[in-house]
């Protein structure tokens, strides 16, 4: 490494995404004020366009892989595949989020500068090389989304919800940052690599017991993030609250962040630990997949019913985790992405029938919307078979290749009980397109507008998604299996 | 080329009808008959090849389709499934038929998920990679499931999410189990791993067998339905529309005898032939507690669907008991049923638009404003029954001398089920064909409409071929199932007393009828 501080051009580049989320972030709250105050096209179009931007600079620097700023931050693979991820559920996010607003009479502006700045942490999350990196990354992912969660501020549901998520998040994260303090004790540093490196130098055995204790802290925080069990009971109260674009993001994009840290770090820095961790992440797994699938059978609210399933979901992904294996890796790594199409346009069905300020958030609301609308019930339909993980959807493949990976890493009764638990997982979904397609229409249904344009294309592209990786999944799992390999 | 074709083409259909226009009825039903109908005529293109060859796999198609793991798009066709395909393909054309009128709500929809129906039963009998079996397997449940959910009776949803979660449940440890194969055999290529199973490159412990044949035969039991696995069958037959009935009979069930035939048999020969026993005895037990269950059944429909029950019994004795009459009437058993139930559903279906009514109670001297509909139930009914001359009678007299030829105990107890099922059938037709018919019951009890003898002609045509022109169908059959008991003597010590000389002894016993 040169002497000079100075980050050469190829850095910046490599940082590019993320300096443009930055700028474009702090301009579109600038404009918010300035801009015409009819004209709420303009800082949606200039969110649009910084997404679109971001993107294609992750791309662009992936032709340049490597580290930048001393290390700090490592462009490689398996980062710009959640970096790709994560800008793109932004982008579906705004799609959604656009009409939204509008519907609420919300002020736009800050709301498209939070999820920009929101995204730009993830960004930094998923590629950090190191701990302290890893930590401003999920600060401003996270600050970002509380505010978020309780963005309509005059609907107590909104307030409830960021009050929970800010509160149990803080202290979240307490935990993580205290495992990385202990970590920094232990081994004088908080590059991963060389973190990994002081855990497998010969002699570390008095102090291995602490760096077992310090990644599991870490844990905690990690956990919480990805509403795994024990550390999920947050997920289901603030999903129901948050206005359903940003629950619809919550369920996506954070997620992925910090499922990506996850593997990032358990599987270069605290590998040396593995036979410490796998078991803890076993019984998680588990408590995850049967807690909130079991949960999600007697939900009446739709919002809640998703977010039981997302804690279910994140329990399959805590199934690849465990495995400790590249393949897993690029499982998740695959499983994430489908789950964030399917997600995405499931909470955006939800938006476009709740209504003004929320008024019908109950499954029993979807009643007779195949009549009504088919288009709508057939789309979400597909969703929801791709939830259960129907075969031609990206939902069976993404379950297919975790309990490939656990199955080839020996994990016979983790796999069994988790496929079980998918059996299970079918009831409720089912409910939904029963809702939908056996009952008949009621007030809520009946009085639907027609698809607005943004949620109309977000559907559609959505749905695109689920099945091209449902036939197709050659197409990601190759990237995701040639990136999984992280540098260690 | 063909075979993809006869498999493309129903999907093709589905989609095509996505774009009609929901008005356009007439011409939503017209094309979904054309399509299912040239999906027939062109399966019958298919015999003569798999005739010159029924063991080997015609119009393979052998490409990849995702690269990592190696799961490939691999297709054929063999003895064991060529009728199968027939079956699925004249079914779809009659159910649509079947449907012209009945289905009042939602047309499209409806009959663009019956062609779906269509792509994945077709898919599941030529899928030869494990996994694009599955993925066959899975497909159908979809369409069925909306079928019986949105277009059936009064307890429709319940009787739709039941079966969706029975059948979901049991496999998806089939799924595991295939996992399973992949990791120690390294692909999903069905002929490729029996080879590798055969040659002993793959050897599977004695446990690892069980539990692998386990994971596929609850998978297959669930469908087939095995006692005591049955109690979604039922409900689902009972709530169906007709067309769904009469699919979900006729077809969907024999996907779970088949998978047997097909997967069970030779990939497992060991745990296969250990745990004959105690599967025999479930087969036979369900063979005389469905005809029981079916004979206090006030409902039609349930009672058909109980009589399944019994008749599938007869499938599963007859594959399990490693002999090749038995497992001649066995596959044969699964066409017939087909057939004869298929037809008995539909008439049932009449009799409800005629009615409004499934319960045996409401009807009685049937027989007098409606003679015709009458006759062609009493045939049916009668094939059923497993009558000499009829169809059934082939299958179920094969397997139960096959059986015999094993253990003399299983015939006997089986025979009573043969008994118990000419019980039931003639009660309920004596009840709801002979007597005094009401007035009310006269007024709304016309006769069969041409469009209703062109659904029911094909299947009673094929009643009589099949029970006395064995020798059209059997032969292809028996080949394969040659080759499939062939397989099942691999890593076997243990042998039944089979002489080599039993197929020649069905010929000759076939020809003398």
């Amino acid at each position: 490494m040169s002497a000079s501080f100075l980050p050469t051009g190829v850095e910046y580049i490599r940082l590019l995404p993320e300096i443009i989320l930055a700028i474009f972030g702090t301009v579109v709250m600038m404009a918010s004020p300035l801009r015409p105050k009819e004209s709420r096209n303009f800082l949606y179009t200039l969110t649009l366009i910084g997404l679109v931007a971001a993107l294609w600079a992750s791309i662009a620097a992936y032709a340049s892989p490597g580290t930048a700023f001393q290390g700090m931050v490592i462009i490689d693979g398996f980062g710009t595949f959640f970096r790709v991820l994560v800008i793109g559920v932004g982008i579906l996010t705004i799609l959604i989020s656009h009409q939204y607003l509008t519907r609420e009479r919300a002020e736009p502006g800050e709301y498209y500068s939070l999820l920009l700045l929101s995204v730009l942490g993830q960004c930094v999350m998923v590629t950090a090389n190191e701990l302290i990196m890893l930590f401003i990354g999920l600060e401003v992912s996270s600050i970002a989304s509380y505010v978020m969660a309780g963005y309509l501020r005059h609907d107590r549901r909104n307030n409830e919800s960021a009050l929970k998520y800010f509160l149990l998040g803080s202290f979240a994260t307490a935990f993580l940052l205290y495992g990385v303090a202990w970590i920094y004790g232990i081994t004088g540093t908080t590059n991963l690599a060389e973190v990994r490196a002081a855990l497998l130098t010969p002699g570390l055995a008095p102090t291995g017991m602490l760096a077992s204790a310090a990644a599991a802290l870490m844990f905690i925080g990690f956990a919480f993030k990805v509403s795994a069990a024990p550390f999920h009971v947050w997920a289901p109260d603030v999903y129901q609250g948050a206005p359903a674009p940003v629950a619809a993001f919550l369920s996506a994009g954070p997620k992925a962040a910090a499922f990506a840290i996850l593997l990032r770090v358990y599987m270069t820095a605290f590998e040396p630990l593995a036979d410490r961790w796998e078991p803890i992440l076993w019984l998680s797994a588990l408590l995850t997949m049967v807690i909130g699938n079991f949960a999600a059978l007697t939900q009446t609210n739709i919002k809640r019913l998703l977010a039981y399933s997302s804690v279910a979901h994140a329990g399959y992904v805590m199934v690849a985790v465990t495995t400790n294996t590249e393949m897993g890796t690029a499982a998740a790594m695959f499983y994430l992405a489908s789950y964030a199409f399917m997600n995405i346009g499931a909470f955006a069905v939800v938006a476009h029938i709740s209504r003004q300020g929320e008024k019908y958030v109950q499954i029993q609301d979807l009643a007779g919307l195949g009549v009504r609308q088919p288009l709508t019930a057939a789309l979400l339909s597909v969703f929801m078979l791709s939830l259960i993980g129907v075969p031609l959807t990206a939902g069976f493949f993404g379950k297919f290749y975790i309990f490939k990976a656990a199955l080839d890493a020996n994990l016979v009764w983790l796999t069994v009980l988790g496929l079980l638990n998918s059996a299970v997982a079918a009831y409720y979904y089912l409910r939904v397109i029963v809702v939908m397609y056996m009952q008949e229409p009621v007030e809520s249904t009946d009085s639907l507008p027609p698809l607005p344009t943004g949620l109309k294309a977000t559907l559609w592209g959505a749905a695109a998604g689920t099945f091209l990786l449902g036939i197709f999944p050659s197409l990601v799992l190759d990237f995701a299996g040639r990136s999984a390999a992280l540098v260690k | 080329m063909l075979l993809n074709m006869i498999l493309f083409l129903p999907l093709a259909g589905f989609l095509l009808l996505l774009f009609f226009p929901r008005e356009q009825r007439g011409a939503i039903k017209t094309t979904a008959l054309l399509v299912s109908l040239l999906v027939f005529v062109a399966s019958l293109g298919l015999i003569p090849e798999v005739r010159n060859a029924p063991t080997a796999m015609s119009y393979e198609t052998n490409v990849s389709w995702i690269d990592y793991p190696p799961i490939r798009y691999h297709v054929g066709i063999d003895g064991l499934s060529l009728w199968l395909v027939i079956l699925s393909t004249l079914l779809t054309p009659i159910t649509v038929l079947v449907s012209w009128n009945y289905i009042q709500k939602r047309v499209k929809e409806f009959f663009a998920f019956l062609l779906l129906l269509e792509f994945g039963m077709i898919g599941v009998f030529l899928a030869m990679d494990l996994f694009l079996f599955y993925v066959f397997f899975e497909v159908t449940l979809v369409p069925m499931y909306f079928l019986i959910g949105i277009w059936g009776h009064d307890k429709r949803i319940y009787a739709a999410v039941k079966f969706f979660l029975y059948t979901l449940a049991g496999s998806v440890l089939m799924l595991a189990a295939i996992i399973y194969l992949y990791n120690r055999g390294g692909t999903f290529d069905y002929p490729i791993l029996l080879e590798m199973l055969r040659n002993g490159r793959l050897a599977l412990s004695s446990t690892e067998q069980f539990w692998l044949f386990m994971a596929f035969f609850f998978a297959f039991a669930v469908k087939v339905p095995l006692f005591p696995l049955h109690t979604w069958l039922p409900d689902a037959h009972g709530e169906a529309p007709t067309a769904g009935s009469i699919i979900l009979a006729s077809v969907l069930l024999k996907m779970g005898t088949y998978g047997l035939v097909r997967f069970c048999l030779p990939m497992f020969p060991g745990a296969a032939r250990d745990n004959a026993p105690w599967i025999v005895a479930l087969a036979i037990t369900g063979i005389i507690y469905g005809a029981l269950v079916a004979m206090i059944q006030p409902n039609m429909k349930r009672l058909v669907a109980y009589s399944s029950v019994s008749h599938l019994g007869f499938v599963v004795l007859g594959i399990f008991s490693f002999n090749q009459l038995a497992l001649d009437g066995a596959v044969y058993q699964m066409l017939n049923h087909g057939v004869s139930t298929g037809a008995l559903f539909m008439l049932v279906g009449y009799l409800y638009e005629r009615r409004h009514s499934l319960e045996i109670a409401d009807y009685g001297g049937v027989a007098t404003p409606a003679p015709f509909l009458s006759a062609m139930f009493m045939i049916t009914m009668l094939a059923s029954v497993g009558l000499p001359t009829l169809n059934n009678f082939v299958g179920e007299f094969l397997v139960l001398q096959g059986a015999a030829q094993v253990n003399f105990t299983w015939a006997v107890f089986a025979a009573v089920g043969v008994i118990l099922s000419a019980v039931y059938m003639l009660w309920m037709y004596q009840r709801t064909f002979f007597g005094e018919v009401s007035e009310e019951l006269r007024s709304h009890m016309h006769d069969l409409s041409p469009r209703e003898w062109a659904t029911i002609i094909p299947l009673v045509v094929l009643m009589i071929w099949m029970g006395t022109g064995t020798q059209t169908f059997l032969p292809v059959i028996s080949a394969s199932n040659e080759r499939t008991l062939e397989q099942t003597k691999t890593n076997v010590e243990f042998q039944v007393n089979a002489s080599p000389s039993l197929s020649s002894q069905v010929k000759e016993l076939l020809n003398v009828r």
